[in-house]
């Protein structure tokens, strides 16, 4: 029967001795993503800048000028406009009014005035001030909670290196997709935060997974050098981690194509975090145990690796 | 790992049954679901909001300003009170949330002190526990000025009643709505979240809890017309310029009144009201409780021939000449309405005034038909997932990637079955994670697959590489689902509509896959194991 071998049965990939370019690579890429989150900065839906969202449906291809054009004149300030997943369907975005929650009201009731019954409303969002500044603060609130409980877990399942060594896999994973969303400019809101949370708890899998096999190779093989020990649990390893991100990434590519356009971006977060937790947890989570000082602990007087990091941080 | 009792592998299968019964009314229309003999489950499982389309309204009552009301009224009643005892003052008023007052004569400070003392009402509710807690403290500062103050307890009654006055309003008004249903609940300290499905005018929810509803009686102020105020005449004092309700096309009051601010009759002694026809023409018609009834007559009996104002949140919604005294505490307002507009009124006074402004912080309102066509993609997106990953993993396992295809099928009821007992709601980013977990839920599967290549690979025979794969692969598998799990926990806790629906389905499906993958996958394969005997793992 004809079999998919996505990896080799048998692999001996050197991943630990790429590890100086790769953290380099990774270090760069996360103050890269962090300059980008300040300038051009995070492109905020409504759930955490407040304002106005209406997608509707004209019964032909929108004419997007027109209704521009048409809006533009209601003196509600930015009022922007964007095709939406299909010719007929546009998404109007009109910033935060000035004045109470009245106001915000009254700027919903006079683009409905203007834009007529003619169309299908088939959205209409309102996020106030108050509560976009909750939803940013609980957002936040929840992602470094998650963070925090898992490096607990892991501490008291494994050790504190392990523990470290898989919450800055974390924070390197969560910066990264932070930076695309500011790259892209696509809108951050609620549901990124969500799939910022599942980046999370997929992330962290794959890396316990790369982890316990660490555990589990340092007991078998005591006299090995702990990058050997590393290098030997990512290569057997390899062929899940592969298998498992193919597969996730394989709903997911279906979700995004056919999942309509509410939930593309909560999916193409997660595509891009399925992506960056798999070389995680390879070349940033297991590389970290080297430079976090694991080891020595294991063989006491009989540490043969030849790196002088281990060597200078076991003092 | 590979030894089940019969027990076990009985309750196994009645739990992959269960999962199946459960998840069978989905794939029903509701009538046919709701037509299923009692004994048969027959819950659907519950769509958010934006799957069947609806509104999500997060309002907050304005609690402050019925505290500003009793001390306002407070202001009032201070003057009659001083004066009957001809008590001498000065810098009656308001400051800040104080009301103070200067006496004259310093001999008749404790008299006065007394007299306002007297203007104190009992805290209902009683919060500090102390019988007959009074709602004002009066203190004497600066040798001859009284300072007024609610006490903290008053304060807290007044907001918590005036909360708990307006869900009971929110409700009445959209029960009278007709929609099926809707949620209301408070939340957090002033907070009432609404949540109506498959509404279908939207706007019209809002502007009926937009308006609080206080409807008065006041008579109009004859002495001066509203033209020589805004042309620079002085208002009466115990008169205002009110706006008419009815508003030109483009937002501006058609009409102008100068109304008598001493209120003849109010709205709350009003105990029925209904839209009906006068003249083909729609109009609203009242019914006063009997002292409303006895207030209402005398003072129409008093002002036969002069018009009065109908004063709904500070507009005049008719102003009629009062023909002949109204004794039968019935009533029709008339004006420029439209249907709708009285059937909005009639509700409105029916359902009573809410005691303080409610704001919307928050509103998300799906239409049916981005609903619907959400269910549409979100099926759409399952199914063809559920086939790509099922091919791959058949491709990738052979004969035991179609034992995890079918754990991956038994999965998907489970995670139906649990939706629909637990009346859980399904939302758009919940299906999301239904697709997410049909990718996830196979790493079980493919961590203890590729563990038994590995124990294959060191010479073990086939009983024995299943044994050890299972068994090696156990620990891995619950540490990097209990991590996951921990994310879904806090989406669930921190998260908010359809974010919550999301946590719930990525919750149950972490659950569901470790069990499908871990237990019925390995019993489906010492099954076969045990039939067949053979030589060499087909992996």
């Amino acid at each position: 029967m004809f079999q998919i071998k996505l990896v080799p049965e048998k692999t001996n990939v050197p991943f630990i001795n790429w590890r100086k370019p790769a953290m380099v690579c990774s270090a760069i890429l996360v103050v890269v993503s962090l300059i980008l989150a300040f300038s051009p900065g995070l492109n905020f839906g409504i759930d955490f800048r407040g304002g106005i969202l209406i997608e509707v449906q004209t019964s032909g291809p929108a004419n997007l000028s027109d209704m521009r054009s048409n809006l533009g004149g209601l003196g509600l300030g930015e009022v922007s406009l964007q095709e939406f997943g299909a010719a007929d369907t546009v998404l109007i975005r009109i910033e935060k009014q000035p004045g109470d929650a009245a106001a915000q009201q009254a700027a919903v009731s006079k683009v409905r005035g203007a834009l007529g019954n003619g169309l299908d409303y088939r959205r209409t969002e309102f996020v106030g001030p108050k509560v976009s500044g909750e939803l940013i603060e609980a957002g936040a609130i929840a992602i470094v909670l998650a963070v925090v409980l898992m490096l607990i877990y892991i501490w008291f399942r494994f050790e504190w290196h392990f523990g470290v060594g898989a919450v800055v896999a974390l924070v390197h994973d969560v910066a990264l997709s932070i930076g695309m969303f500011a790259a892209t400019q696509m809108e951050f809101n609620l549901s990124t935060i969500a799939a910022l949370l599942t980046i999370v708890g997929y992330s962290i899998n794959d890396t316990v997974v790369v982890y316990d096999r660490v555990r589990e190779n340092l007991r078998k093989y005591k006299t090995k050098s702990l990058p050997d020990v590393l290098n030997l649990a990512i290569n057997d390893t390899l062929s899940r981690t592969t298998m498992t991100s193919v597969t996730t990434l394989l709903a997911l590519v279906v979700l995004f194509v056919f999942g309509g356009a509410v939930i593309q971006g909560f999916v193409f977060a997660m595509i891009w975090g399925v992506i960056v937790g798999t070389y995680s947890s390879i070349f940033i989570a297991a590389p970290l145990l080297i430079v976090l000082g694991l080891g020595d602990r294991h063989r006491k007087g009989e540490d043969r690796s030849d790196d002088k990091r281990v060597a200078k941080s076991t003092s | 790992m590979l030894y089940f009792a019969p027990w076990k592998t009985t309750l196994i299968a009645l739990l992959c049954l269960a999962g199946l019964v459960f998840t069978i009314p989905n794939f029903l229309s509701e009538q046919t679901a709701d037509g299923l003999p009692d004994w048969l489950p027959h819950k659907q499982v519950n769509l958010g909001l934006d799957l069947q389309g609806g509104s999500h309204l997060l309002l907050e009552v304005e609690a402050g300003v019925v505290v500003q009301e009793r001390l306002n009224a407070l202001v009032d009643s201070v003057r009659p009170a001083l004066r009957g005892k001809r008590i001498g003052y000065r810098d009656l008023g308001l400051r800040g949330t104080a009301v103070t007052v200067t006496i004259r004569k310093p001999e008749q400070l404790d008299l006065a002190v007394e007299e306002i003392k007297k203007l104190s009402v009992p805290v209902q509710g009683n919060v500090s526990g102390m019988p007959g807690a009074r709602d004002i403290e009066v203190a004497v500062v600066n040798g001859n000025q009284i300072n007024v103050t609610l006490t903290e307890e008053a304060i807290q009654e007044r907001r918590r009643s005036a909360i708990e006055q307006s869900i009971e309003i929110v409700r009445r008004r959209i029960d009278e709505l007709g929609t099926r249903e809707p949620t209301i609940q408070r939340q957090g300290e002033d907070r009432i979240l609404v949540q109506v499905p498959g509404l279908q005018d939207p706007e019209r929810l809002k502007a009926i809890l937009g308006k609080t509803a206080k409807m008065v009686f006041r008579l109009v102020d004859l002495t001066i017309s509203p033209a020589q105020i805004l042309a620079g005449g002085r208002t009466p004092p115990g008169s205002e310029l009110l706006e008419s309700d009815e508003r030109n096309p483009d937002g501006s009051p058609v009409d102008m009144y100068v109304v008598r601010k001493r209120v003849m009759v109010s709205g709350d002694t009003l105990v029925d009201s209904s839209a009906t026809f006068q003249d083909n023409m729609p109009v609203v018609s009242f019914r006063f409780d009997s002292i409303g009834a006895k207030r209402f007559g005398d003072a129409t009996l008093k002002n036969v021939r002069k018009p009065f104002a109908i004063v709904l949140d500070k507009r005049v919604i008719s102003a009629p000449v009062i023909r002949e005294p109204i004794l039968g505490g019935t009533g029709i307002i008339s004006g420029n309405f439209s249907v709708q507009e009285v059937q909005d009124l009639s509700l409105l006074l029916r359902a009573g005034a809410l005691p303080a402004p409610l704001k919307i912080l928050e509103e998300r309102t799906v239409g049916p038909a981005l609903g619907a066509d959400s269910v549409a993609a979100g099926k759409i997106a399952c199914v063809i997932a559920f086939i790509a990953v099922m091919v791959f993993m058949a491709l990738a396992y052979g004969l035991f990637g179609l034992a995890a295809d079918l754990a991956l099928l038994i999965n998907l009821f489970l995670i139906m079955g649990a939706l629909s007992i637990l009346q859980a709601t399904l939302t758009l980013p919940g299906i999301a994670g239904i697709v997410l977990t049909i990718g996830m839920a196979v790493d079980a599967n493919v961590l203890v697959f590729e563990r038994i290549r590995e124990e294959i690979r060191t010479g073990k025979t086939p009983f024995a590489a299943m044994e050890a794969g299972y068994r090696r692969a156990l620990g891995t598998i619950l540490d990097a689902n209990f991590t996951t799990l921990i994310a879904a926990v806090i989406l669930f806790a921190m998260g908010s509509g359809p974010i919550k629906g999301f946590a719930i389905t990525l919750g149950i499906g972490i659950i569901t896959s470790v069990f499908t993958a871990v237990v019925v996958t390995r019993l489906m394969l010492v099954f076969w194991l045990r039939r067949t005997r053979p030589a060499a793992l087909p992996i």
